[in-house]
């Protein structure tokens, strides 16, 4: 038999309806793309195919300096860029054993922490519009513009902020800035109940959710599934709690951690995220020192003495680990990205097959995948 | 009664006179039908673009946005526009599509939501054919719409498409008969099919008072069903744009997607016209028992204006649906009719026999 025929046969012998979502499908935020075997509306088994915007980021890395660098990890998860630029910085002050001022620390962690309110509530808005509720997506962006202002004025960008740099930061915070992020709270607990009533409480919405995709501890901790999605399975993974970095060991505050693990329950996983995110902006605001360092001495060119390096942070979707391997250069030898999302997208075979199509809609929408971080 | 002073008949009779006086029969009856029709045709385009008009404020106002406001005032002529638009593009054809079912389903579309308009009444002595089985002719005109959706989803050759097609003959075949027993109620009370005399009959009070209970029930289902029956959130599962791009009508462009879109509207309308003229008393002016000044009062305001008012706010209503609620799946779809509303709906309808007979209704 010829190739071509066996291929035909296999296809008459395999009667599945096998359709791909994506790379251009309103589902998948992005270009990624899921091979679905469906049979009827069910999902049979899916395949994600990444590499559709991979522009070799950790290769680039290898011809840059090491304050080049951070401009290319703001495209890694682009809604939790002030992560990915703490991962490295904090990577590199490591190596070489650089101490930043007690304010930067606290800066640092609270431009992660509005970050990732930030995050939070675009994925809300995502995740309300991926179910069919259209309108979620104009709240959500109704209140993440006010952390945007607040980065505007500070950052001069909204989105892509390159802001903290190996020993410090760009430069000096805007003067209101910590006006802004009280007022900035005290709004957001305001509308946050509005998010529960829209959503959380909502009948259609509860039994979209609950008992689907159940993800349990065992697997989270096999697929390495960090951040929300893996707390919702009871998978302790916060890297502010197990390896406190930068300002997080001056705070107090509880990690979100739930036993369910099903579609629900990583939706309130991240909710009460947000939270606990105002928590700790509160503390981190109240004992933030004043005065005006924004930075340590660096020396003009940073040269990593030779070895490897490792540094893991938080991201809004769970673990960022950047591995350095440095010859004593300028520029990295080699830089490795350990990215959340890339873990996180693997476990959807296991999660979505065996459920219809518009359950793997809404286990996509609940693993908050961002794909340029997925591709790198 | 009060409402009678706007009688539209004597006006509607002169016209058929005129035209039978002055023209041979057959010229006559053909000149009637030309009129209808124009008249139809410019008011389904009108009402059809102007719904898109209000969704979309209505949505803005829900969503924390302006809405469109650049073309016109309050942008009222922003649908025209996008008629324009959409008349000017490209129709793509589809390789491997079957041509001529591709080009067939937007206008079995279009035709079924179109039909349904002629049994309305939309005053007094303002309807095209007041039919003795007006709601059974609009239920049966209307499900013809699901033939055309089928269809569109088979022949564009897209996996997607197909999908959405089959979700939506699924959901359309199940919620069909929830709306006809939802009405049924009401045509067990009044003791007609017949819509003129279904508005007659609420000139005391409307149904969903003079019914309590049950009308009010089938009030609910029916909108419910009817909701799901327009292809509108949380129901539009046969689009769900999060799941299958744009479900049916992904391969469509142009004016033919327009047919679509306008259809889904007029549907909307129809569904909407059926539950005022059915439950709320048509174009039967608001009437208490024994209030006489406030009933006279209520007279004065023309029929035309009730039946639209109604109209609307049950348009609001659906609207409100859309905009608020996550999409069902199909599965919850399918239980949510076969489960809730139709043992609801057929046990409401032997409380309904019950009342009748006993006359527990409010006279």
């Amino acid at each position: 038999m010829s190739e071509e025929k066996k291929v035909i046969v296999e296809l008459n012998e395999n009667p599945e309806y096998i359709i791909n979502m994506g790379p251009q499908h309103p589902s998948t935020h992005g270009v990624l793309r899921f091979e679905v075997s469906l049979q009827g509306e069910m999902v049979k088994h899916l395949i994600p195919h990444c590499g559709y915007v991979h522009r070799g980021i950790e290769k680039m890395c290898e011809s840059l300096t090491y304050p080049q660098v951070i401009h290319l990890t703001d495209r890694l998860d682009y809604l939790s860029a002030h992560m990915n630029n703490e991962a490295v910085s904090l990577c590199v002050e490591n190596a070489l054993e650089i101490e930043v001022p007690e304010r930067v620390k606290y800066i640092r962690s609270i431009l992660s922490e509005l970050n990732r309110i930030a995050s939070h509530q675009l994925w809300w808005s995502a995740f309300g519009m991926d179910l069919g509720g259209l309108t979620c997506f104009f709240y959500g962006l109704r209140d993440r513009e006010k952390i945007l202002d607040i980065f505007e004025e500070s950052f001069g960008s909204r989105l892509l902020h390159s802001f903290i740099v190996p020993g410090g930061l760009m430069h000096d915070i805007h003067p209101n800035f910590k006006k802004g992020i009280t007022d900035f709270i005290k709004y957001f607990r305001k509308k946050l109940p509005e998010y529960n009533r829209f959503l959380t409480g909502n009948v259609i919405f509860q039994a979209r959710t609950k008992g689907l995709g159940i993800l349990s501890k065992e697997d989270a901790i096999n697929y390495g599934i960090t951040g929300p999605s893996g707390r919702a399975s009871g998978f302790s993974c916060d890297i502010r709690k197990v390896e406190p970095y930068s300002a997080y060991p001056y705070v107090d505050f509880k990690e979100i951690l739930y036993n369910e693990g099903d579609t629900f329950y990583r939706y309130v996983a991240r909710m009460d995220e947000m939270v606990e995110s105002m928590n700790i902006l509160e503390q981190l605001i109240d004992k933030m020192p004043d005065g005006n360092e924004y930075t340590s001495k660096m020396k003009p060119v940073i040269k990593l003495p030779e070895g490897e390096y490792y540094q893991r942070v938080e991201t809004a979707r769970g673990e960022l680990g950047v591995y350095i391997v440095s010859d004593g250069n300028k520029t990295p030898y080699r830089l490795k990205l350990r990215t959340p999302n890339f873990s996180n997208l693997f476990i959807m075979n296991k999660l979505a097959s065996g459920y219809k199509i518009a359950d793997l809609v809404a286990i996509s929408g609940s693993l908050d995948l961002v794909i340029p971080d997925i591709d790198r | 009664m009060g409402y009678q002073r706007y009688d539209l008949a004597p006006l509607t009779h002169s016209i058929d006179l005129f035209l039978y006086n002055h023209l041979p029969a057959t010229w006559a009856f053909i000149a009637e039908m030309t009129i209808i029709g124009v008249v139809f045709l410019i008011f389904y385009a009108v009402i059809g673009l102007y719904l898109v008009l209000a969704e979309r404020k209505v949505c803005a106002f829900m969503q924390n946005r302006i809405g469109p406001n650049r073309v016109g005032w309050f942008g009222v002529i922003q649908t025209i526009a996008d008629l324009f638009k959409l008349l000017m593009k490209e129709l793509i054809t589809i390789r491997k599509a079957d041509k001529f079912l591709f080009n067939l389903a937007p206008f079995i579309v279009i035709i079924a939501s179109f039909l349904g308009l002629a049994a309305i009444p939309f005053a007094m002595g303002l309807h095209a054919i007041d039919f003795n089985i007006g709601i059974f002719y609009i239920m049966a005109v209307s499900s013809v719409g699901v033939v055309g959706v089928l269809l569109a989803g088979w022949s564009s050759n897209n996996k997607y498409s197909l999908i959405g097609a089959m979700r939506s003959g699924a959901q359309i075949v199940s919620y069909e008969l929830s709306v006809g027993l939802s009405l049924l109620v009401i045509a067990i009370y009044s003791g007609s099919l017949q819509l003129s005399t279904i508005v007659e009959s609420q000139a005391d009070a409307w149904w969903i008072i003079k019914g309590h209970i049950p009308a009010i029930i089938a009030f609910i289902v029916f909108i419910t069903a009817g909701t799901a029956e327009t292809n509108r959130g949380p129901f539009d599962l046969a689009e769900a744009e999060s799941e299958l791009t744009a479900g049916f009508h992904t391969e469509y462009s142009g004016i033919k997607f327009a047919f679509f879109f306008l259809a889904e509207y007029m549907n909307m309308f129809l569904i909407a016209s059926v539950a005022a003229t059915v439950f709320w008393g048509g174009w039967m002016p608001l009437h208490i028992p024994g209030c006489e000044g406030f009933n006279n009062a209520m007279d004065f305001i023309p029929p035309i204006c009730w039946y639209f008012g109604k109209t609307a706010i049950v348009i609001l209503i659906m609207m409100w649906f859309k905009w608020t609620f996550p999409r069902l799946r199909i599965d919850q779809l399918l239980t949510l009719e076969w489960k809730y509303l139709l043992p609801i709906n057929l046990v409401n309808i032997i409380v309904v026999a019950l009342i009748v007979l006993m006359g527990w209704y409010i006279k």
